[in-house]
This record gives C-alpha cells, sequence and structure tokens, in this order.
C-alpha cells in the first residue's frame, strides 16, 4: 500500500515532467540537425550533430542581428525587472509601512491593474506614445515594462509580515532617514520577496510580446522574441529561415534558463512565504 | 466609406477614448494628393518584411542624397504589420511606403489609407512597363486610380516530378482532365499526384482565378461577392472530386510533414508560383535535379491561361507628406534593373514588369530543376494571367471561413461547394458589419 501511495505521485510527476521536457528535447534535436536533414529524419533523435554549423549561420545572417536583438532582450527584460522591482518594492514598503489618507484606494487601483492583461494595454500605450511621437525606439518598449502591480502587491504582503514596525522606530530613533532605513535594513528583511519579483517581472516582461510588436518597426530595437516571429512568418517565402528560427529559439531561453537556475532558491522561499500570508 | 471602422475597430475605439478627435494628419485633407516635388532634403520611411531589403534600398541611398529612404521592418503583412499600419494611419504616424500584397490593399483602399498616386505623371506614365494584369490589381479598375505600384507577382505553373512521371510511362497532364487521370495511375504507383492546400485558400484563389472565378467587383459604390460562379464551382467541383477519391494527399501546407512528402516523392506534382520553386528546393534538398516545371494544366485543350498566386506592391500611405518623392523611389525600386535584380537576389522575388522577367537571373538553367530554364515557363504564364480578377477587402475574414471550411471537407465532413457558399454569406456579413456598401 504504501508503495502505491508513492508510486501514483510519480507516475504523475514523471508524466508531467515528460509533457514539460520533451518540446525543449524536440528543439534540442531539431536544432542540431542540417536542414536537409530536418525534414527526412525522425524528430526525436540526433542525425549528424550540425548544430555549430547552424549557431554559426544564426549569428551571421543579416550582419548578425541576432546577437543584436539577444542583447536587447536582456537590456529590456534584465532592465525592466531591475528598475521594475525596486519600483515595485518601494511602491510595496510604502503601502504598508506609512499611514496615509487614500492608502487603501491606492492599493486597490494598483491591485486592480494586476487584472489588465498586458496585451489589452499595448494598443492604447501605442496611441499614447504616438502623441509623444516616441514610438518606434527604446523607451516605446521600455518604460511601459517598468510597471508591475503584481509585484506591488506582493512587496506590500512581504513588508507587512517580515519587516518589523519595531525595528523601523530603532532606525528613527538612532537617526537614520526614512530613505537609508529601506536601502540598508528593508530592502534586505524583503530580499526573497524581491527575487520573486524581479523572476516574475523578468519573464512578464520577456514574453510580453504584442507591445513590441505593436510598438517598433525598427529592427536594430526588436527583442528576440519579435525577431524570431518575424522569422518564422516569412518561412514560407525564405524557407532557409526554419533553421534558424529553431536555433534562435533555443538560444533564446539559454538566458531564461540561467536566470531560474541561479534564483531558483529564492524563487521557492519567496513564493512560499508570499502564499501563506 | 470613411465611416467604416473595419479591421480597425478596436484601435478606433481606443483613439476615441484617449484622444478625442486627436488632428491625425492621416485623416481629412485633400483626397488627392497633389504629388508636387518638396522642398530641401526628404527623409522617407518605408516598412516591409522583404529579407535583405536594406541592401536593395542602399543603392538607392547612395546616389540620391537628397531621397533618403530609411527602412523598417518587422513580420509579414498578415502576422502583424497590416495590423500596425492600421493603427499608425489612425495614429497619424504611418511610414511614407508600406509593403502591402495585392489580396491586402482592398482594405486599405476601403478605410482610405491610401495615397493615390494618379497624379503623379511619372507614375501613369509608367503603366506600360507592368505586365498589364497587376495594373488592375493596383488601380481595381477605378477611372484614374493608382494605389501601389506592383511590385512582385505569383504566376502559376506545374511543378513535377519528371524521374517519377517518366519511371510510370505517365504523359505529362496539360489538360485538367489529364491531371485527374494521372492522378489515378499516380496512386497506382504508390503516391499522391499532389497535396490538396486545406488550410492556404490562396491557392485555390489561384486556380479559381485561372478557370475565370471572379470573387469580388466593385462598381465605384458597391462591392458584390460571388464565390459560386461558374469558374470557381468548376474548380471546387474538380477538387471535391479528387479528394473524394482519396487521389490527393491532405497535409497541412508550409510544414515539415509536408515538406517531408515532397522530399520523399509521397507527392509528384505542385501546381503553384513562381516563388514555389524555392520552395521546393529548400524543403525537398533529397530530390534535387528530378522537378520539372510545366505550364499550368488548361481547363479546355490548347488553352493559355495561367493563375496567380500571391504578389505585393509599394503603396503610398495616406499622410505621406512626400508623394512625389515616395512614387519616385517606389518605381525605381520596381521597375530599374539594379533594384529588380537586387530584390531577386536577396529575396527571390519575381519582377512584375515586362522587362524584369528578361533579367539575367532569371534566364538561367536552374540546377535543382535538372537545368530547365524554368522561369521562361513563369514568363509566358505572367503574361497569361487575366486582368480582371479583383480581391475583396475583408480577405482576411474570407481565408479564415474558407480554411474552417476547406479542413472540415478534408476530414470528411461537407464539401467545397458548401464551404464556398457559408464563406460567401460570411463574407457579405463580414462587409456589411464594417459599413462596406454591398450589392446583393
Amino acid at each position: 500500500m504504501k508503495n502505491v501511495n508513492r508510486l501514483a505521485p510519480m507516475l504523475v510527476m514523471g508524466a508531467a515532467t515528460l509533457y514539460f521536457l520533451v518540446p525543449i528535447w524536440w528543439l534540442l534535436v531539431a536544432a542540431s540537425k542540417s536542414r536537409s536533414q530536418f525534414t527526412s529524419t525522425t524528430p526525436l533523435w540526433f542525425a549528424d550533430f550540425s548544430l555549430l554549423d547552424n549557431l554559426k549561420e544564426l549569428f551571421a545572417y543579416g550582419d548578425g542581428v541576432f546577437l543584436r536583438w539577444m542583447l536587447n532582450s536582456v537590456v529590456y527584460t534584465g532592465g525592466a525587472a531591475l528598475l521594475g522591482t525596486l519600483l515595485a518594492a518601494m511602491c510595496g514598503y510604502a503601502l504598508a509601512k506609512y499611514r496615509f489618507p487614500g492608502r487603501e484606494a491606492i492599493f486597490n487601483i494598483v491591485l486592480s491593474g494586476v487584472l489588465v492583461p498586458a496585451t489589452a494595454l499595448a494598443l492604447p500605450l501605442f496611441l499614447i506614445f504616438s502623441q509623444f511621437q516616441a514610438t518606434n525606439t527604446f523607451w516605446s518598449v521600455f518604460l511601459p515594462s517598468l510597471v508591475n502591480p503584481f509585484g506591488v502587491y506582493l512587496a506590500r504582503i512581504y513588508a507587512t509580515a517580515s519587516v518589523p514596525d519595531e525595528l523601523l522606530e530603532a532606525a528613527r530613533l538612532d537617526g537614520s532617514g526614512e530613505v537609508r532605513t529601506f536601502f540598508t535594513i528593508s530592502t534586505k528583511l524583503m530580499f526573497p520577496a524581491l527575487v520573486t519579483i524581479f523572476l516574475f517581472h523578468f519573464v512578464a516582461v520577456w514574453n510580453n510580446f504584442l507591445l513590441p510588436l505593436i510598438m517598433l518597426g525598427e529592427e536594430k530595437l526588436f527583442p528576440v522574441t519579435l525577431g524570431l516571429y518575424s522569422w518564422n512568418t516569412q518561412v514560407n517565402q525564405i524557407p532557409e529561415l526554419r533553421m534558424l528560427v529553431l536555433t534562435g529559439a533555443l538560444v533564446s531561453i539559454v538566458p531564461l534558463v540561467i536566470a531560474f537556475l541561479l534564483l531558483q532558491r529564492f524563487w521557492r522561499n519567496g513564493l512560499g512565504s508570499g502564499a501563506i500570508k | 466609406m470613411r465611416a467604416a471602422l473595419g479591421l480597425v475597430l478596436v484601435s478606433a475605439l481606443a483613439l476615441g477614448a484617449c484622444s478625442s478627435g486627436g488632428d491625425t494628419s492621416a485623416e481629412g485633407g485633400d483626397t488627392k494628393a497633389s504629388c508636387a516635388p518638396s522642398e530641401g532634403n526628404v527623409t522617407l520611411t518605408y516598412t516591409t518584411w522583404i529579407p535583405g531589403i536594406e541592401n536593395v534600398v542602399k543603392l538607392w541611398n547612395d546616389k540620391n542624397p537628397n531621397i533618403q529612404v530609411k527602412v523598417q521592418t518587422g513580420p509579414n503583412g498578415n502576422g502583424g504589420t497590416y495590423a500596425n499600419f492600421f493603427n499608425q494611419l489612425k495614429a497619424g504616424n504611418a511610414p511614407d511606403l508600406g509593403h502591402i500584397e495585392y489580396d491586402a490593399l482592398p482594405s486599405f483602399r476601403v478605410q482610405d489609407g491610401l495615397t493615390n498616386l494618379a497624379d503623379c505623371a511619372e507614375v501613369t506614365a509608367a503603366k506600360d512597363q507592368f505586365v498589364d494584369w497587376t495594373w488592375g490589381q493596383v488601380s481595381f479598375g477605378e477611372q484614374n486610380a493608382v494605389y501601389g505600384i506592383p511590385q512582385d507577382t505569383g504566376p502559376m505553373a506545374l511543378f513535377y516530378r519528371k524521374d517519377l512521371f517518366e519511371k510510370n510511362n505517365i504523359p505529362v497532364p496539360t489538360t485538367w482532365e489529364e491531371y485527374a487521370a494521372a492522378a489515378v495511375k499516380v496512386k497506382a504507383a504508390g503516391g499522391y499526384i499532389t497535396n490538396f492546400s486545406q488550410s492556404d485558400i490562396s491557392q485555390f484563389a489561384g486556380l479559381s482565378w485561372q478557370a475565370g472565378g471572379r470573387w469580388f467587383a466593385n462598381d465605384g459604390t458597391k462591392w458584390t461577392v460571388n464565390l459560386q460562379d461558374e469558374g470557381t464551382t468548376k474548380v471546387a467541383n474538380y477538387w471535391q472530386d479528387l479528394i473524394s477519391k482519396k487521389l490527393v494527399s491532405a497535409v497541412p501546407p508550409w510544414t515539415t510533414e509536408w515538406d517531408n512528402a515532397y522530399n520523399t516523392g509521397q507527392a509528384w506534382t505542385w501546381v503553384s508560383a513562381v516563388w514555389g520553386a524555392n520552395s521546393i528546393k529548400s524543403g525537398a534538398p533529397d530530390t534535387s535535379g528530378k522537378w520539372a516545371v510545366a505550364p499550368m494544366p488548361q481547363w479546355t485543350a490548347g488553352g493559355t491561361v495561367a493563375g496567380n498566386w500571391g504578389g505585393s506592391s509599394t503603396a503610398v500611405f495616406k499622410g505621406s507628406k512626400h508623394p512625389y518623392e515616395a512614387a519616385k523611389f517606389a518605381l525605381w525600386l520596381n521597375t530599374s534593373e539594379e533594384a529588380l535584380t537586387a530584390l531577386n537576389k536577396e529575396a527571390q522575388l519575381y519582377p512584375a514588369t515586362k522587362a524584369g522577367a528578361k533579367l539575367p537571373a532569371l534566364s538561367e538553367g536552374v540546377e535543382f530543376y535538372g537545368g530547365q530554364k524554368i522561369y521562361d515557363v513563369f514568363a509566358t504564364a505572367s503574361t497569361q494571367v487575366s486582368p480582371d480578377f479583383v480581391w475583396g477587402p475583408t480577405m482576411t475574414s474570407t481565408y479564415a471561413t474558407a480554411s474552417d471550411g476547406f479542413k472540415a471537407v478534408v476530414s470528411g465532413t461537407g464539401t467545397l461547394l458548401d464551404t464556398l457558399k457559408t464563406t460567401q454569406a460570411k463574407t457579405v456579413e463580414t462587409l456589411k458589419s464594417q459599413s462596406i456598401p454591398v450589392a446583393e
């Protein structure tokens, strides 16, 4: 009986793991094949290993525009996630630790922002940026990406739970200013939450495809998602692009994998503590 | 027409919400552009998804310091760039020039998004340089109207496995009747004569175009929709018969599975456009040297009618402050030998001009096709395309409805004719919902 109890969850987890890993396996295998072998060999096992040739072609195509896209993505997502996390942390912290009129109203408004999908905002944002003639610029994608209402929510919950009022009182008595207290004491206490917010934000910006699609026309400004998508829409006419899209897709998940491997300890930690409160 | 909310319903509402009646330069103003040269230096923006276009535009920029062209790019039209164009037109920051396929041009026309280039003397003078039918695609048969410069075309022909036809003693079909007869023999030899395109309706449109089908017409005030005319019905019944008898395969087009069917010799022919030459070459590399190209099968023996699949134009958007310069660039891009050669080299575009068909690159034998000068076949086909096929203003929705129906037909539900009937009704409905007048 005991074995069955253990076996059932293992089976379910095993199936789920397989379900999630097979597409990645497929991508890895596909990216390692030459164009002719891609269609003619079994999709789930390797043929002649030509990943390096594919990579060379990928990075050389269009004057190395792919590398530029990768860098853009890192700057858009990394930059926006860092700055956005800071903003969310400050906002959530202020909402948790200071009493001022309209506090709950502000919090509720921010919270309702969680319900509005980023896709729905892309078009209005485009029209607003058009008024300032700022479409097709780095900022047209970067600025809207800084906003993260869910991060504010998490930060507030976590600040309430992990930053004791007594500690802040003590800091004030010792003559520390509010800003200094926030950066030297509170952020350290909130650190697991900040990592969680950062990762959420990172993934959200990475996946926000519609905003750059609508805003950008300059190929040099594209994030990697949009760039690969553009290539993919041209596969009918330029079939050579198919291998580049596959190899590019493989390369493009590397930063995400790295981010998760490095930060997953904090992620689990933070997610758990956020969930209990 | 302007009142038509249409495809930009969402963006129109969004605009209304955040800037009531903003002074968008795309709207209002004269309906006719004066087409006078601008003073001083001009910078034009040009949005297209042609791969390698930067290299082509550079040729122009190097020689025209006063008219510099800045390229913007993105996914293909239906992949998002058309939607962007509509948004930009609403916001008043559309590029000067845009890449628009023939079947999408009318939707921009009914939204009043295009500059009529008929006032540009150089444009009207260039008319004779283009293959006759392409001019119909950019003027929609209206008087004094040129809404874009034809860029490339997709005249159709028959790609076939020369080796397999010879080996099995099957004559290369010259009529559709012979094609159906060949289908039976091919099936007996263990293959399929071709793959019926269940989800890409443009092939079916090209076949109907050849058979005399005329899906849309516009008399200047009202649109007529007829997806069940004689020609189209003939094509639908013909393919329905092949599908019912299981003489054609139905692998979804543009997939690796589809490539594989050609690469492994399961599919023996493909009635496709000139750009299909490259699709086979890269999709079925193992079959190098085994293909050949013949004219499209005919409905009457000895006939000389071809269909067209694809092709696009360079249009000048409403709101462009430099229509004269934009038109000048568009003409250079689509008529000059250096630009056409470069476009063909970078992106295999097949020119829409008469002279373009004689480019050196298009006069050579192609190794993949056993050294055959395949472009000669397409050059002839290009002159055999009927000039009066007009696209409707809501092709995206028409394609989507037809594609749903065709997919069902392939899996055994309904007929192609049923689908055309439904598509017609749905198309009329869509036009009406966008306040586009329809003649019943």
